[in-house]
């Protein structure tokens, strides 16, 4: 037996489109991966707003790609988009599908990753935003045994969101560690939709065919856990063993102890055989015991931040622009604005590779932007040094340009995101899946 | 097709001063290796994979954890981990207080370190003759 999984989303304001060619070549299951560790803060304010909010509200474009699909009981679809608010995600999709005239279909939600309101038992700031424990794949695995035809989580690991459904159809034991890891590399490989098919590869990417029609990618799973990924034929993109070992080491850490929920993965065990024809097969995964706890995630207010971009041209493109940004410093200190930080980039010089450009990076740039970024305690502060940008537009060195339209952006608040550890047991006993049946 | 076909001077070619050691070459990690980099946290996690086993073994010996901490300088505030994935022919570096502070915390404009592989490209390594001349890393051209 063979299970087909299809990696739909890799992040909230993914593209919809490559979906399409997901559900065409057939996938058992689709599976959205929407929360990145920021998303959640995104979603927070969200839902401060509205209480009806605080999901990923591209949920509902998936949803409708997927409807036709799940209908014809040729696909589930498993999704984290629930974010801050998985009940309110589960009424969305209710509504969706009612607005479309469906009925007959299970809708499962699984909540319990929040764990904000006992902030203070767990020793975590009172002032959380969101305080989330990252759940493993068993509550959406119970859904699925229970007939669900679409699940919606919160915070769940990105990769037990696809090795769910392999433990489901495939009967893995939870204790058959190896099988297991060998779902979370399959879930690694597509949580992140096109970054495993050709996007952001630091090889030849120019070689990448059709890159504006770039496909999400498929993994094929055996009983064993032998996966072979690969990528709709109808779509762009590209499946080598290059695409496919970027992806497979991106943001581990310590490849040979890759912690996830429900089992810790060794990524150094496996082999990758490139098949050619965009089929990569991962064999070998082996798999240690599942840690003793959850991994969380806790994130507070951390000030505020206003931001400023003024170009230059040759010649003494940087100086200009140095210049520029050591004019808006003096007159904000000058005037009393309470800076906690300064931070200046310079693009054309070193803006990101820093010291590692070295002292002699080549020609004289023919432009140079400086980016000011500052941060303050409030947002009026943050707001105060915005009004000394424009002055010099008159008033600094020659051929300042490129300040764009509305000038210095609106003052953002900064956020802390910190990671916890918390016992399995203070969060599994909160935990529910509730089924519903349209 | 010249090799640097670009209207750049590419710092490739800049090559640095120094005596030439015999079967020794010096290259440039951006002819030899890709990279990927990603974040969590305050921690910058990046990849720097090799072409084949010569190639592995040629930046395991030269691209160690203390080289990687210097060569970012005040970009990298804490410690600097390696880790070996012989299975891929990569090598793995976690980069702690990286990102200034995290993603939504930090004022850099790279605030997810996307950029850090690309930055360790520019450390330039000595490897035996053979590991230079079978570097495969090509040089995009501009789109047509």
């Amino acid at each position: 037996m063979t299970v087909r999984l299809g990696g739909g989303q890799g992040f909230y304001g993914d593209g919809v489109a490559p979906v399409a060619d997901l559900l065409d070549a057939g996938v058992d299951y689709l599976v959205c991966e929407a929360l990145a560790e920021l998303t959640l803060a995104i979603l927070q304010k969200d839902r401060q707003r509205d209480e009806s909010l605080g999901f990923t509200r591209d949920l509902p474009l998936y949803l409708q790609a997927a409807l036709p699909f799940v209908l014809d009981g040729r696909t589930r679809f498993i999704t984290n988009a629930g974010g801050i608010n998985p009940i309110a995600a589960g009424r969305a999709v209710k509504a969706t599908a009612a607005a479309l005239g469906v009925s007959g279909l299970k809708v499962a939600t699984v909540v319990g990753d929040d764990v904000r309101p006992r902030a203070s038992a767990l020793g975590l700031p009172d002032d959380a935003l969101f305080a989330n424990a990252y759940l493993g794949a068993r509550p959406i695995v119970d859904a699925l045994d229970a007939g669900a035809h679409i699940v919606i989580t919160g915070r769940v690991a990105d990769a037990a969101l696809f090795l769910a459904p392999l433990v489901h159809e495939l009967g893995w034991r939870w204790d058959d560690w190896d099988r297991l890891a060998a779902g979370v590399v399959v879930g690694h490989l597509l949580e992140c939709s096109g970054q495993v098919t050709g996007g952001n590869y630091s090889g030849a990417w120019w070689e990448n065919p059709a890159p504006a029609r770039i496909a999400f990618p498929i993994a094929e799973v055996e009983e064993d856990g032998t996966a072979v990924i690969t990528k709709p034929s109808t779509a762009g993109g590209m499946v080598t063993f290059d695409t496919v070992r970027e992806q497979l080491l991106y943001e581990v850490h310590d490849p040979s102890r890759y912690l996830s929920p429900d089992v810790v993965a060794d990524f150094t065990s496996l082999t990758l055989h490139d098949l050619g024809d965009d089929r990569v097969r991962v064999s070998g995964t082996r798999g240690a015991p599942a840690p003793e706890t959850y991994k969380g995630l806790v994130c507070t207010p951390a000030g505020w931040a206003g931001e400023a971009r003024l170009a230059y041209s040759w010649p003494d493109a940087e100086a200009k622009a140095r210049a520029a940004l050591r004019f808006v410093r003096t007159r904000a200190e000058a005037n009393g604005v309470p800076i906690e930080e300064w931070h200046e980039e310079y693009f054309g010089v070193n803006a990101y590779g820093g010291p590692t450009v070295g002292d002699h990076p080549g020609c004289e740039p023919p432009e140079v932007v400086g980016r000011l970024a500052w941060r303050t305690n409030d947002p009026e502060s943050a707001g105060r040094v915005a009004r000394e940008i424009g002055v010099l537009g008159l008033s600094g060195p020659p051929t300042i340009s490129g300040m764009g339209r509305g000038g210095a952006g609106r003052p953002t608040q900064l956020l802390s995101v910190e990671p916890f550890l918390v016992d399995r047991t203070l969060v599994d006993a909160q935990v529910r899946v509730e089924v519903d049946e349209l | 097709m010249p090799r640097f076909a670009s209207r750049w001077t590419s710092c490739s070619a800049l090559r640095p001063p120094g005596c030439k050691t015999l079967g020794v070459a010096k290259i440039q990690l951006r002819d030899l290796c890709g990279a990927r980099s990603g974040d969590k946290g305050d921690i910058s996690d990046v990849s720097l994979f090799a072409d084949d086993e010569a190639a592995y073994e040629a930046i395991r010996a030269e691209v160690t954890a203390a080289r990687v901490k210097a060569h970012f300088g005040d970009l990298v505030r804490g410690d600097v981990l390696r880790y070996e994935a012989h299975n891929v022919w990569a090598l793995k570096f976690v980069m702690h207080g990286a990102l200034g502070g995290g993603a939504p915390r930090s004022l850099r404009s790279d605030n997810l370190g996307k950029t850090h592989g690309a930055s360790l490209l520019r450390m330039w390594v000595d490897v035996p003759d053979e590991v230079a001349a079978n570097a495969r890393r090509r040089h995009a051209p501009l789109p047509g």
